[in-house]
């Protein structure tokens, strides 16, 4: 028997499948936003001199980077059913996605902090710069540019982990299409489309975080390449000439 | 409603990982398969397939498994395939699999130092030679730590199997909650066998990078 | 014109200025001991730095002397002894430490700017978060210190786009924004092509020649003979010699002519 794609369809349900993608949107960014802040204390207190803090620290790590992401959501939703804690399902898959993404935030962050240099840091605390000073200025912003691809490049991989939320029935783009394909009866061309979705999602997000950073370190970046361009011709004067032949600067 | 969780229940758990493995593997080896084809495309000096992998692997990569694991399990469906759950989840594994795997190792490639390359067309190898005796050799050694941590991502991964109804652990989980109902205990164990199989697998790749950290110094 | 020679210093020895008076100790260790787990580095250090005096630390690798810097600004703690720096008990278990940091400046090898602020930012930021001065007050200050070094034109530059000798003259004039009542200097030039020294040593001359208390751990004896008011001469750990510029001309100990000789 041979099967006819028939997209036009689903053409009714685009409001629907437009208000999943921005209901996955929405979850990500949440989760990521308040994910990288618990990720970013995770990775300072396990650098901590506190042997317990630090311990607990890396056994956190450790089990959500060695467990799927779909049984911390079970854990998590099913889990604390069982005690009496209902959360709405949207709340609980948030909540699982941010713990999940501090996990991975604070290795990336902890591997940042670690690059800087040791005598920076000698260098701010004896201009009298107090510890959270020294952690913000000194460490963070530094940390944070060195790790950045990586850092959004989790991000990218969080919001594809979302879909698993459709698993605790909670409001997103893959729930949606569930719903979508039992009505219609057009499985297969629901889910090409929601994976187009998914796909513009990601360049979305891609787009964004590319964004961000050319705003957050573009002063620094177009400025050194600007300046390090006039600097070359100035250091080096007796190469300058071949410099301006060469054309490339 | 609330039953007991007996030994018979953590037996069924533990059987069901053998599942976990059979997938994992078959994932890992059709993955690996597949990944070194899109690596070759990836590389090569002809630009349509260049681009061809490109598009495969920016699509694959922008998409969640959940929703490849439909798209091949409702594919395989509605054209009149009726295959087990196994075979349609290590289709769907293979070709996300083969994606990562052939990105990983192309960046393991790349970083191959040009004169490398150089030294050997002096010799007047031939391309295929050259990848095949000078740079694949070396570049294996660097692929080895993100190889192994993705290996670990696929183990993870099997679980979602579970959503088209193959028992692997996660699902055999589920089955004994939809008895019992306790699922903090259930899901816990789940969890720690999962975690027995990555965490050591996550160790070794962290040493293997440690070591290649202190010989490239 | 050798290249550490400057304006001011040249106004000073011509009786111009007057050079600064000696007044009492900033700086005083008394018999300091140090040790780096079973290794010992400083066995009984003692000597005093009086206001306004430059003292240049010399010796061989491992003699103790960039220990004994560190230990005066607290970046180590010491096992034995005691130091005292502008009334401050450093040694004390309670040292106010952000006090201390404020009367003493330190300037590194290896100049341990921030990269990624410009050369401004990177002064403006201890003033700014612990001196508290509003803003204005604070790039007029970064602005001053770095005209007194020579780079006022490279405020808005990053430390990547400069030379060594200017990222060290930035490091020193990081220091002074703070107004330190004494600056230590660990071996700033070491790390420097030779033909860049002469641009930081000059500005380390002048900072004497205007009365700053300074303390240098250096391999310059030429600099430390024409400038430094004494030199102590490090041997293993301890205070080995001491005296003025002359005691480079004719050394009295063994250990001394032989650190000489080999021109360490």
């Amino acid at each position: 028997m041979k099967y006819s794609l028939d997209f036009a369809a689903l053409l009714d349900y685009w409001p629907v499948f437009l208000n999943g993608a921005w209901l996955t949107l929405k979850m990500t960014a949440v989760a990521v936003v308040v994910g990288v802040a618990v990720g970013t204390l995770v990775a300072f207190a396990k650098r901590s001199r506190y042997r317990l803090l630090s311990r607990a620290c890396s056994a956190y790590i450790e089990v959500v980077r060695n467990t799927p992401f779909l049984v911390q959501i079970f854990l998590l939703y099913f889990g604390l059913a069982s005690v009496g804690v209902r959360m709405p399902t949207f709340a609980a898959a948030v909540l699982a996605m941010i713990i999940n993404i501090a996990a991975y935030a604070a290795e990336i962050i902890r591997a940042g902090l670690e690059a800087v240099p040791r005598g920076q840091i000698e260098a701010a605390e004896c201009l009298g710069l107090s510890k959270w000073r020294i952690g913000w200025h000194v460490m963070l912003q530094p940390a944070i540019e060195k790790v950045y691809p990586a850092l959004t490049g989790q991000f990218l991989l969080m919001m594809q982990a979302s879909a698993m939320a459709s698993q605790i029935s909670a409001e997103e783009l893959t729930a949606i299409a569930n719903t979508v394909q039992s009505t219609t009866f057009r499985s297969l061309e629901t889910y090409i489309v929601v994976a187009g979705l998914y796909l513009a999602l990601s360049l979305i997000i891609k787009f964004a975080t590319g964004l961000l950073g050319e705003y957050l370190f573009r002063r620094r970046r177009v400025l050194r390449k600007a300046a390090a361009r006039s600097a070359r011709l100035m250091v080096e004067p007796g190469q300058a000439k071949v410099a301006s032949h060469g054309g490339a600067a | 409603m609330f039953g007991s969780f007996t030994l018979t229940h953590l037996l069924y758990l533990f059987t069901s990982i053998g599942w976990t493995l059979v997938l994992s593997a078959l994932a890992f080896a059709l993955g690996a398969l597949g990944g070194f084809g899109v690596l070759l495309a990836r590389i090569s000096p002809r630009p349509w397939l260049r681009w061809l992998a490109v598009v495969y692997i920016e699509c694959i990569q922008g998409i969640p498994l959940l929703i490849l694991l439909f798209i091949v399990y409702f594919g395989l469906s509605v054209y009149g395939f009726q295959l087990p759950s196994l075979v349609a989840a290590g289709l769907a594994m293979m070709v996300y699999v083969s994606a990562y795997l052939g990105d990983i190792w192309r960046g393991c490639v790349e970083a191959m130092p040009k004169p490398q390359w150089e030294a050997a067309e002096c010799l007047a190898f031939s391309r295929w030679q050259t990848l095949r005796l000078v740079i694949i050799p070396q570049a294996v050694r660097l692929s080895l730590p993100p190889t192994v941590g993705f290996l670990v991502q696929i183990i993870k991964m099997t679980s979602l199997a579970s959503v088209i109804g193959f028992v692997e652990l996660t699902r055999a989980g589920q089955i004994i909650n939809n008895s019992i109902f306790q699922p903090f205990l259930i899901f816990s164990i789940v969890g720690a066998f999962y975690f027995a199989l990555c965490y050591p697998l996550s160790r070794w790749s962290e040493a293997m990078e440690n070591k290649l950290n202190v010989a490239n110094r | 014109m050798s290249p550490i020679d400057s304006p001011v210093a040249e106004r000073v020895r011509a009786g111009e200025v007057a050079p600064p008076a000696a007044g009492e100790a900033i700086v005083r260790l008394h018999d300091v001991y140090k040790s780096f787990g079973s290794n010992p580095v400083l066995k009984g250090v003692s000597f005093e730095v009086a206001k306004g005096e430059m003292i240049a630390i010399i010796g061989a690798s491992g003699s103790g002397k960039s220990t004994a810097l560190r230990c005066i600004d607290r970046l180590e703690s010491i096992d034995r002894g005691t130091i005292e720096v502008a009334g401050i008990r450093v040694d004390s278990p309670s040292v106010d430490l952000k006090r201390l940091r404020l009367e003493v400046g330190i300037v590194f090898q290896s100049y341990n700017l921030f990269p990624h602020l410009t050369v401004e930012e990177n002064i403006m930021l201890a003033l700014r978060h612990v001196k508290k001065l509003p803003r204005s007050q604070a790039h007029e200050v970064s602005l001053r210190v770095l005209d007194q070094v020579g780079l006022k034109q490279k405020a808005d530059a990053y430390p990547e786009q400069l030379s060594g000798g200017q990222q060290q003259r930035v490091a020193i004039a990081r220091s002074l924004a703070m107004s330190p009542k004494v600056m230590l200097f660990d071996e700033v030039t070491s790390a420097l092509d030779p033909q860049l020294t002469g641009e930081v040593l000059r500005v380390m001359e002048d900072l004497a020649a205007g009365g700053m208390t300074m303390l240098l751990v250096t391999h310059e004896m030429a600099f430390a003979k024409r400038v430094a008011d004494r030199i102590i001469y490090m041997h293993q750990g301890k205070v080995w010699e001491t005296g003025s510029g002359d005691m480079l001309d004719a050394p009295r100990t063994p250990e001394l002519k032989a650190f000489l000789d080999n021109g360490l």
